[in-house]
């Protein structure tokens, strides 16, 4: 008795819609990546505002004061006693105004503090930037969702 | 001269995708590992022209001299009415005083910010001349510091869509030591 041979197929599987999926999911995760968030520490929880206006992207010139719950203070990386921000603080002027150029009006020094943080810290804070030449500045909230 | 035939078999060219879905599934996992959800933020412009010596972290506004409130005028400006949040010794609010008149809740601030500031008057109101200090126990939570802001400048209308701006100019006074 003879068998008939059966014919192999080779199984090739459609790659488009795979494909497609990955490329939009690519996409889709290269425009939500926020490299600038890198700059807020997930140690303060910031307190919460209706009325706060929309941070608009990232200022001309701009420095980040951050004041953990802890009293402490996270400002280029590194944490520090209140005291200590003098220094670091002198240093940045002085790098903007002689590096930059930039004149100290046109700087905007963002204050993050966490909600927990007595207010007497922030208003030091406030001080240390004012004795350091720095004149505008903004306290930031979390804007609750509407 | 025969040339073999074969038999109508077209060989398929096929792309290899392999290496390209290697990469796009690489992608994906390096994006998925660097997302953060970062979750809406807002400021508030506070207006502190120049630094004081040190010991006083209230700032002075222009060439003004203290007003009758203990803020500064500028001329053209009314002088600076002034806020203060009372803590007890956990760091809560324990009282609003709004010049003389101590307030029962953030809301009434807001209320009695926006009546002075006549809003609500036919003529339109002065808040944009209005400048506000807040001065705050040392040891008040930042939290009521910033209710307090977000009373003073504004309020959601009736529609609960609208936010009306009522007191953009708003600074800190001297910190208070807790006695």
């Amino acid at each position: 008795m003879q068998f008939q041979r059966r014919k192999s197929y080779r199984c090739e599987p459609d790659m488009t819609p795979m494909l497609d999926m990955t490329f939009q999911l690519t996409f889709f995760f290269m425009l939500t990546l926020n490299f600038s968030s890198d700059i807020q520490s997930d140690l303060i929880r910031l307190p919460v505002s209706d009325l706060a206006k929309p941070a608009e992207g990232a200022a001309e010139t701009a420095i980040t004061v951050q004041t953990l719950s802890t009293g402490m203070i996270l400002f280029g990386g590194d944490q520090m006693a209140v005291d200590a921000l003098r220094q670091p603080l002198r240093r940045e002027r002085d790098a903007l105004q002689k590096v930059l150029k930039r004149d100290l009006k046109h700087v905007t020094v963002i204050i993050r503090a966490d909600r927990n943080v007595p207010a007497g810290k922030v208003q030091e804070v406030l001080q240390i930037c004012q004795e350091a030449g720095f004149e505008r500045f903004v306290l930031r909230a979390r804007l609750t969702q509407r | 001269m025969k040339f073999s035939r074969s038999d109508g078999d077209f060989s398929r060219l096929e792309m290899n995708l392999t290496p390209m879905i290697d990469i796009c599934f690489q992608l994906i996992i390096f994006f998925i590992a660097n997302m953060r959800l970062v979750q809406p933020e807002g400021d508030f412009n506070i207006a502190m022209p120049q630094a004081l010596p040190s010991g006083t972290a209230a700032a002075t506004a222009g060439t003004g001299q203290p007003g009758p409130t203990g803020g500064v005028a500028t001329p053209g400006e009314l002088p600076a009415t002034r806020v203060h949040l009372m803590a007890d010794d956990a760091g809560e609010l324990s009282g609003i005083v709004l010049g003389q008149r101590k307030l029962a809740s953030f809301k009434e601030l807001g209320r009695q910010i926006r009546e002075m500031s006549g809003l609500d008057r036919a003529e339109g109101g002065n808040a944009s001349l209005m400048e506000v200090e807040i001065d705050s126990d040392e040891n008040l939570r930042y939290e009521f510091v910033m209710r307090a802001v977000d009373a003073i400048s504004g309020y959601v209308s009736e529609d609960k869509h609208t936010f009306v701006r009522m007191v953009e100019k708003i600074r800190f006074g001297t910190i208070r030591k807790q006695k």
